[in-house]
């Protein structure tokens, strides 16, 4: 009923659309390809939403699956094949035919270890060929050689390319194509003039003329030029921004919820980092850990630093992904007794608000974190605050993110480190690389030979054990026990999940924002600008 | 002008003792967060307002001026000191010494001085003081920072050097320490003291955007440097005026140590 809503809705919307106008907004840095096959950078991954056709979209709305160029798909083989019935009468931006063999030829090209495509990489399940059958020029079958999964989901990143067009990955089947890129300038997508999508009246999408995509990475500049009109939309706006627009003008800001993207500090438990054995001991006990964390104020952050704009974190799936979210699952409590009862369980005492352990040691250790950005030096400076309380002393060091990277990932010179998470997939299978003790992200102690404690071992086993089955509900219950390990062992304490904010200029119509990315032009074709708007463009 | 200079030492022996005694003048502690009041304007109780974290402004502002009235005249008396010597030498000298002093000031000014500090804080013990760091970085500021004011230090020496007014001084059989120090020093003080009280607030300054990438003064410990960031949000300082205290107290300090010093300094 609610899809059914939706969907009336944006029809309705679309019968009052304006054609023509350009729709201007800002990347944060060039974008590094546009060979849709190797996106992996944020600019990139937007001019490959504008531009790339998909078999299967998930609407970023419902989260659910919809049919795009695939009319239809059906998994077999216990998730080790996937047949697709495609769309006919569609053409490429260059008017190329679409067929079967534009899907063979991209999942050709995209397995092809030699192209090292990060999009390709998520399909990886097992050593062996993807093999790809074409039955007819709108039938395809792609069999894997191990089950994948989630495996319809992945097809959303996959943006067709053509295997007859001359001008290749340029000729699209999305809303938009790449017309001019002038680096450090910006790039201009203009309207596919052959995108299969139509409204209500039989019209083709999209409304807009054109895309335009201004690099800037100044936020102030964007949010000046934002308030003067040059711009109609911020996808992703700072809190503080968000508060600032909001006291100006209410009316432009959307605060969708809570997004993918979440705050989360860990302690190095690596054997082989050079920091003092009892320091080691400190961060391998689980009650240290979780003393750390419910001395945390993780209520006063998502109030101070994120202007009410973000909520506790319970684990590593935030409400805004709504199956695989475990709502039995609660943020650890802000307790700092309960905090110094768990740390006299493993022998350390307060002397004149100084904590030591058992052998004397003063309680003191840094905080990494990456310099210039702001929210998470104010929350660290709020976390020495709180652990000050219980009589820890937290240094906090911020670091440029290239000597930060080195340490958490080649020296393991540090201690702690906040970093923030965003998952840009709603599958935990892409989460693998983080959860398997074996996995380089598995940042406590990474790379691990054989896993190191039993609750490690434990979720390996569950982790490998809902990749294994395609029955949804199955690799939810599995999931859900990760979940509940990582929250009561805390190897990861995750502080808060920030909402997805954006500001839209009332000019821009048919915007509906969403907890995912996209999260304001997910639905780029039917965007449409307010008629003054448009004949100001076509001035 | 006596007078304004005695008001000019008042002021600054007030704000020094001010910030000498923040222990004791500081209405709280400067890294103490009233989560209560985040953000809030001038009060009886916060006189600047709070900042973004509950933070008494004028408290950090205290302990901020002491760190940054010590360390960075002192880092700007390390470069000025090592400007006067190797532009001194250079100007005086002539030849092959200024050649080669010359070049070496220009390969100072294009190195990219970003990456030894990128390199001096990676090779810092995290857990190193918040003052420790703060010390490192004004030192090392003051000993990659002489290369311009060496320069124009080189281009004074050089243009007395070719004097009528060293000519007969050497006519006079006047040579060596005594030449420099009689009468090369006294008319390169006022370049000197120009070139210091340039380097004091850009040492304050760059402090402040070192602090962008992490090399600065670090939490909880506050500078202008780190103040001074609040005037990064141009809205902020319209709605917030307040938060203009710290920029008034550096003009205010850099304008007192003008003032003070003795009109014939400025004579050419």
């Amino acid at each position: 009923m609610k899809r059914l809503l939706v969907v009336f809705a944006t029809t309705a919307a679309s019968l009052l659309g304006q054609w023509g106008g350009d729709l201007r907004f800002c990347l944060r840095s060039d974008p590094k390809t546009f060979n849709p096959l190797l996106v992996e950078d944020e600019a990139s991954e937007t001019v490959r939403y504008l531009t790339g056709g998909v078999l299967i979209r998930v609407n970023r709305l419902t989260q659910e699956l919809e049919p795009e160029l695939a009319t239809s798909w059906k998994i077999s083989r216990q998730g080790r094949a996937i047949a697709f019935q495609l769309r006919r009468g569609v053409s490429f931006s260059d008017g190329t035919p679409f067929t079967a063999d534009d899907v063979a030829y991209t999942m050709h090209t995209l397995m092809d270890p030699a192209l090292h495509s990060p999009t390709g990489d998520s399909f990886r399940s097992a050593p062996g060929d993807v093999e790809t059958t074409v039955q007819a020029p709108d039938r395809v079958t792609i069999v894997f050689p191990a089950p994948v999964a989630g495996l319809e989901r992945l097809f959303d990143q996959v943006a067709i390319v053509s295997s007859r067009s001359p001008k290749k990955e340029a000729a699209t089947l999305g809303p938009f194509a790449v017309s001019h890129y002038t680096p450090g300038t910006g790039v201009v997508l203009e309207r596919n003039p052959h995108y299969w999508k139509t409204d209500a009246s039989g019209h083709h999408l999209p409304y807009l003329d054109a895309i335009h995509l201004d690099i800037q990475q100044n936020r102030e500049i964007e949010l000046v030029r934002f308030t003067r009109g040059e711009l109609h939309l911020i996808n992703t706006i700072d809190p503080e921004m968000f508060s600032r627009l909001a006291k100006q003008e209410p009316s432009l800001v959307h605060d969708a919820g809570p997004s993918l993207e979440s705050e989360m500090m860990w302690l190095n438990q690596n054997p082989a980092a050079p920091l003092p054995d009892y320091e080691k001991a400190w961060f391998r006990s689980q009650n240290f850990r979780r003393a750390i964390s419910a001395a945390i104020n993780r209520a006063d952050i998502c109030r101070v630093v994120y202007h009410g704009h973000a909520q506790p974190a319970a684990g590593p799936i935030s409400p805004a992904n709504r199956f695989w979210f475990d709502a039995a699952l609660k943020p650890h409590p802000f307790d700092p007794k309960g905090a110094m009862s768990r740390l006299q369980r493993d022998g350390f005492r307060m002397e004149n608000g100084v904590l030591r352990d058992r052998d004397g040691h003063a309680v003191e250790f840094s905080l990494i974190t990456n310099s210039g950005n702001k929210a998470r030096e104010h929350m660290a400076a709020m976390m020495q605050q709180d652990l000050a309380a219980i009589g820890i002393k937290l240094n906090i060091v911020t670091l440029d993110f290239r000597s930060l990277i080195e340490r958490i990932s080649q020296s393991f010179r540090y201690e702690a480190c906040l970093l923030g998470l965003t998952n840009y997939d709603l599958d935990p299978s892409s989460q693998m690389n983080v959860w398997l003790s074996s996995a380089s992200n598995h940042q406590w102690y990474p790379n691990q030979k054989t896993p190191d404690t039993a609750w490690e071992a434990e979720i390996d086993r569950l982790m490998q054990a809902q990749a294994a089955t395609v029955i949804p509900e199955k690799r939810k219950a599995y999931f859900d026990k990760v979940q509940a390990i990582v929250s009561d062992q805390a190897p990861f304490l995750y502080l808060v999940t920030k909402n997805s904010l954006s500001a839209v200029s009332p000019k821009l119509q048919n915007v509906q924002p969403a907890m995912i990315r996209p999260q304001t032009y997910w639905n780029a074709e039917n965007l449409t600008l307010a008629p003054a708007q448009v004949a100001r463009n076509a001035r | 002008m006596k007078r304004a200079r005695n008001i000019a030492a008042g002021v600054l022996v007030l704000i020094f003792a001010a910030s000498l005694l923040a222990g004791f003048v500081a209405p709280a502690p400067y890294a103490s967060q009233f989560r209560d009041f985040v953000s809030a304007p001038a009060s009886r109780r916060f006189w600047l307002g709070t900042d973004e974290l509950g933070r008494d402004r004028w408290s950090r502002l205290l302990y901020g001026t002491r760190i940054s009235l010590l360390l960075a005249p002192a880092a700007a008396l390390l470069s000025t000191f090592m400007a006067v010597v190797i532009g001194g030498i250079a100007g005086y000298a002539g030849g092959w010494c200024d050649r080669i002093i010359g070049r070496v000031i220009d390969l100072f000014l294009s190195l990219p001085w970003l990456f030894l500090f990128l390199i001096v804080r990676a090779l810092l013990p995290l857990n190193a003081s918040p003052l420790t760091s703060v010390t490192l970085t004004f030192t090392i500021m003051g000993l990659v920072g002489w290369a311009p004011a060496a320069r124009i230090i080189r281009a004074g020496a050089q243009s007395l050097r070719n004097s009528d007014l060293v000519l007969h001084a050497r006519a006079c059989g006047c040579h060596g320490l005594r030449l420099v120090l009689i009468h090369l020093a006294p008319r390169l003080k006022p370049v000197v003291f120009a070139q210091f009280w340039i380097a004091v607030p850009t040492f304050i300054l760059g402090e402040a955007s070192l602090g962008l990438i992490g090399l600065g003064v670090a939490e909880p410990l506050p500078s202008w440097g780190n103040l001074l960031r609040e005037l990064a949000n141009p809205q902020a300082v319209a709605s917030n005026p307040w938060i203009l205290a710290p920029l008034a107290i550096l003009v205010i300090v850099v304008s007192c140590f003008q003032l003070l010093l003795p009109e014939r300094e400025f004579a050419s």
